[in-house]
């Protein structure tokens, strides 16, 4: 299946065992909460029970007299911050609202959201003492939806937005509008022989990462401060860290703990500063881990959502208009991915009128992270069903419309400049040529679907440090973390440049002293930028191995050639013997002294990625559920370095996709309570619900790439919904507009089309 | 007056003297108590799998069993999987196959699936998706883990792997691949 080839390369292309493989088969490799030092303390936070409440009082004397407990800090312990951004990883923060995150100020502003934190000698103590704590609170009403918060007159959740548009200045809970336009939608609507519009909602759902969210932190009298933490990100736990503790970031360092998933869920912080802020309470390492029930109730989530999406095309099924209104959740506070969903949803196509509107929306629930190429899916799942409904109007083939106004190279984009090399088109080809979509699906209430995502990704800040050992071994120092064959992945570039065997290098994951800042394991741009950074490290390391042979044997440098690990002169001759990097490197202290290869990158062409996917599903029309029967996604991976953990991530985020598209929803209740705070509940997909996900890698390298590089983090999860539901209108002919398309709601969808066509036939008797 | 119980248990083929409380769980008594930090806790509500160990045979999720209930028990956790220095067939087969991204869910699968193939040595590829269930991985979509498994039982019984990257019919999975076998999907 995976049509990746080694051409040209030795070790880019091929499938070793990961480095770090044999401590995670055997329990060895440690998490953040594996983490124990002596005299350690337990830390629990205690969580607002109403979304919505302004907080009277906190009296924390008897949780504070109970034995074991050791400190009880609350926002009071915390400086207050500015109203000001800073940037984060994909996104930016408002410095004040992340710190009111970590610790409730005045008002609490969703369910689940911190109120104090305790340090206890055990957690059961800590437990415990959670129960003691008084909290008065004024309990306000909860603005769960996006239609509610932005109705005139609805409930203000944070007094600092403002409505400055037209002018105006007054109390909002929209906190931003962005728009983009090209051309004029009026008239390309003219244009067009059919127009479909739709409106859709999808529900807020969450990354999911196994692992919960965890933090040890350890203050030193010295005023120094250790974290180690399970993270995507370890220079922004740093950063944010000491900003909400108002300490500086040089004081702080953190070590980045093996991570158990994160999706984009692992780059805000939580946990982190207030371990170390109860460890300077105490003089105690500070251990911190969240329960489900608070992972689900506090962190993550992404936006659900409100889409319009209405699109004109003429007959010959050229797509001539535009037009999408979108307003995404962002939680307590401002920063849904909304932006994104904008800029995406109507990125695959060459459309030559657009308009799109999008908002920002302040609600009661959790403050929404990054999930996966963020507001990507939400968007998706509206523009590709409506593309779907304009295919099937002008009677052509689902992918060969997808073709007939699919951008390429030189197509300019609504927002930036014209595309460069892509690959969208190579993904609808070999989803077109795959065994899946050339076999035919036969049987009652089957249907096939297709859909198509796009994904920016992104480049950013990467180090990375390339040691020769004497024993003409090679460690890989870098500062992603490594959520999922990372360092297989930097080590077999390192390998590939020096010539060396796979298993003669080492990567390592350094703590935030050992390595240069490094932005976060996220935006699909670890093996691309980090690996550049390796690349160049590498190269480095080839750089002053020349030098030192052109010194041995009195030439320039430039009169060496290193090819498959082995220094030579480019003139042969004479009684010179060539090297390998295995003699030379016993000899490096009589050659001028060790050989480290440094790189730095801040990677600007940044190559965006295409995914094209094909479901087959079979409904229960007697009870609305839908079974997954065959599932197929091709993905540009640009130069796929390792294909196994390329074809992982093609997997892995096609699954989300799917358990988003049928069954993942938050549950609140009437008075904006979380109901559904376990995993039994908020239910993902187990492998008796999913079939094998076949998968295609599409190699279109990314120009300006030492490697080709695209990064495939994200893509694969933008267009799995909306290739569900296109596959469940070709199954049981309904059009699904709400996320999910659980039992019951698809269930009342074929209901009503089923009355729908009884009325009509009683009618036409 | 004590809080703690004495437990006197067989962990990984050795007798454990341990003291508890009564109300920690094994996954908290193996993981903070005796420092067994490779069962993993991903929910203590039974439902990701995370925590899984073998009690005498059968696959259980360490945070639903208290402490105090492995008195006598005869327990197999993730770091006794290997065999030594050697890896165990599941264990080389996960990495051969790339069955991890995160690998936290990894140990609780390879105790759900030591516990499969100790019982039936030759399951299907729906057995394999049945037994598996109980444990949430959210990185794979799970085929990678599913082919480790199928792998392991055939190099187990001393037939060769299935090729990489192709579809054979019987290995489509779940209902799919029942439907694909009987020939009602094509
Ligand atoms: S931690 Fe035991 S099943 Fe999740
Ligand atoms: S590999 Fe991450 S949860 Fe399974």
């Amino acid at each position: 299946m995976a049509a990746s080839s080694t051409n040209g390369f030795r070790v880019i292309g091929t499938r070793p065992i990961r480095h770090d493989g044999v401590d995670k088969v055997t329990g060895r490799a440690k998490y953040g909460a594996d983490y124990a030092f002596p005299g350690m303390l337990h830390g629990k936070v205690l969580r607002s029970p109403h979304p919505h409440a302004r907080i009277k009082s906190i009296k924390v004397d008897k949780a504070l007299a109970l034995p074991g407990v050791k400190a009880i800090v609350t926002a009071a312990d915390l400086p207050e911050l500015p109203d000001k951004m800073e940037a984060a990883g994909e996104q930016a923060v408002n410095l004040n609202h992340l710190s009111m995150n970590i610790l409730a100020r005045g008002k609490a502003l969703y369910d689940g959201h911190p109120i104090a934190a305790v340090a206890a000698t055990s957690p059961h103590i800590a437990d415990e003492a959670l129960r003691l704590i008084e909290v008065e609170y004024e309990v306000l009403p909860p603005v769960m939806t996006v239609e509610d918060a932005m109705k005139p007159g609805a409930t203000i959740l944070l007094p600092s937005l403002r409505n400055k548009e037209d002018g105006a200045d007054k109390e909002t809970n929209v906190a931003a509008h962005i728009q983009f336009k090209r051309g004029d939608v009026a008239e390309g609507f003219k244009q067009a022989d059919y127009v479909i519009e739709r409106e859709f909602k999808t529900a807020m759902v969450h990354q999911g990462y196994i692992e919960p969210h965890n933090a040890v932190g350890i203050y030193n009298a010295d005023g120094h401060a250790t974290i180690y933490c399970s993270t995507q990100g370890s220079f922004v736990v740093r950063g944010l860290s000491a900003v909400v503790l108002g300490i500086s970031e040089g004081k702080i360092k953190v070590v980045p703990a093996e991570i158990g998933g994160g999706f984009g869920g692992k780059i805000p912080i939580y946990l982190e500063p207030l371990s170390v802020l109860l460890s300077m309470k105490t003089g105690h390492p500070v251990k911190m881990t969240m329960t489900r029930a608070e992972v689900l109730r506090a962190t993550g989530p992404t936006s659900g959502s409100t889409i319009r999406c209405k699109m004109g095309a003429t007959k010959d099924g050229k797509i001539v208009a535009a037009q999408c209104w979108l307003a995404y959740e962002a939680g307590a506070f401002p920063g849904s991915p909304v932006g994104s969903g904008a800029m995406t949803i109507l990125a695959p196509y060459n459309i030559p009128n657009v308009l799109v509107d999008a908002y920002d929306v302040v609600v009661n629930r959790p403050k929404t992270a990054a999930y996966r190429a963020p507001g990507a899916s939400n968007a998706a799942m509206a523009s590709e069903t409506v593309v779907d409904e304009l295919a099937e109007k002008c009677g052509i083939d689902p992918l060969d419309m997808r073709l007939l106004n699919g951008v390429e190279e030189g197509t300019p984009q609504i927002v930036g400049p014209p595309f460069k090399r892509i690959g969208f088109k190579e993904t609808l080809e070999a989803i077109k040529n795959s065994p899946h979509y050339q076999s035919r699906l036969t049987g009652a209430n089957r249907g096939r679907g297709v859909a198509s995502g796009f994904w920016f990704n992104v480049g950013l800040q990467s180090s990375a440090m390339v040691n020769l050992h004497t024993d003409g071994t090679v460690s890989v120092v870098i500062g992603s973390v490594d959520i999922g064959g990372t360092r297989a992945a930097q080590a077999m570039i390192a390998a590939e440049v020096l010539g060396v065997d796979i298993n003669d290098v080492r990567p390592t994951i350094a703590d935030t002293d050992s390595i240069g800042h490094t932005d976060v394991t996220a935006g699909s741009r670890t093996c691309f930028a980090t690996g550049w950074a390796v690349y160049e490290a590498a190269q480095d390391c080839v750089r002053q191995l020349k030098e030192r042979a052109a010194r041995q044997w009195e030439k320039k440098p430039d009169e060496i050639v290193f090819e498959n690990g082995t220094l030579s002169p480019a003139q042969p001759g004479g009684d010179i013997k060539p090297m390998s990097i295995k003699q030379i490197a016993p000899r490096l202290a009589r050659t001028g002294g060790p050989i480290v290869g440094r790189a730095t990158v801040n990677a600007r062409s940044v190559g965006p990625a295409f995914a094209s996917v094909c479901v087959d599903v079979e409904v229960d029309p007697d009870t609305g559920k839908t079974q997954i029967l065959r599932a197929t996604i091709a993905q540009d991976a640009g130069k796929a370095i390792h294909p196994s953990y390329v074809e992982g991530q093609m997997q892995g985020g096609m699954a989300q996709g799917l358990g988003w598209g049928l069954n993942e929803e938050y549950f609140y209740d009437d008075r904006g309570i979380l109901r559904n705070t376990g995993l039994l509940d908020y239910r993902m997909p187990t492998c008796l619900d999913l079939p094998e996900i076949e998968t295609a890698i599409v190699e279109v390298p990314t120009p300006g790439h030492p490697l080709g590089i695209r990064g495939v983090g994200e893509v694969s999860i933008v267009a799995p919904p909306a290739a569900l539901a296109n596959a469940i209108y070709h199954a049981v002919g309904v059009r699904m507009t709400e996320l999910p398309m659980s039992p019951p709601r698809l269930l009342k969808a074929i209901l009503k089309k089923r009355a729908a066509g009884e009325a009509q036939a009683a009618a036409a008797d | 007056m004590a809080n703690k119980v004495i437990v006197e248990t067989n962990i990984n083929g050795d007798p454990v003297e341990l003291l508890c409380e009564p109300r920690q769980s094994l996954l908290e008594v193996l993981r903070d108590v005796l420092e067994l930090t490779g069962s993993k806790e991903g929910c203590l509500t039974g439902d990701c799998g995370a925590c899984t160990v073998v009690i005498d045979g059968r696959p259980v999720c360490s945070c639903l069993m208290l402490g105090v209930e492995a008195t006598g028990k005869k327990i197999t956790t993730i770091e006794g999987l290997a065999a030594g220095a050697s890896l165990h067939v599941l264990q080389q087969k996960f990495l051969e196959n790339a069955s991890l991204q995160c690998g936290i869910c990894t140990p609780g699968f390879l105790m759900s699936a030591k516990a499969l193939l100790d019982r039936n040595p030759n399951p299907t590829e729906a057995e394999i998706r049945y037994s598996l269930a109980g444990n949430l991985c959210r990185c794979t979509g799970y085929d990678k883990i599913v082919r480790a498994v199928t792998d392991a039982a055939a190099a187990m019984a001393g037939r060769g792997r299935p090729a990489h990257g192709t579809v054979p019919s019987e290995t489509a999975s779940g209902m799919a691949g029942e439907m694909l076998a009987k020939g009602e999907v094509k």
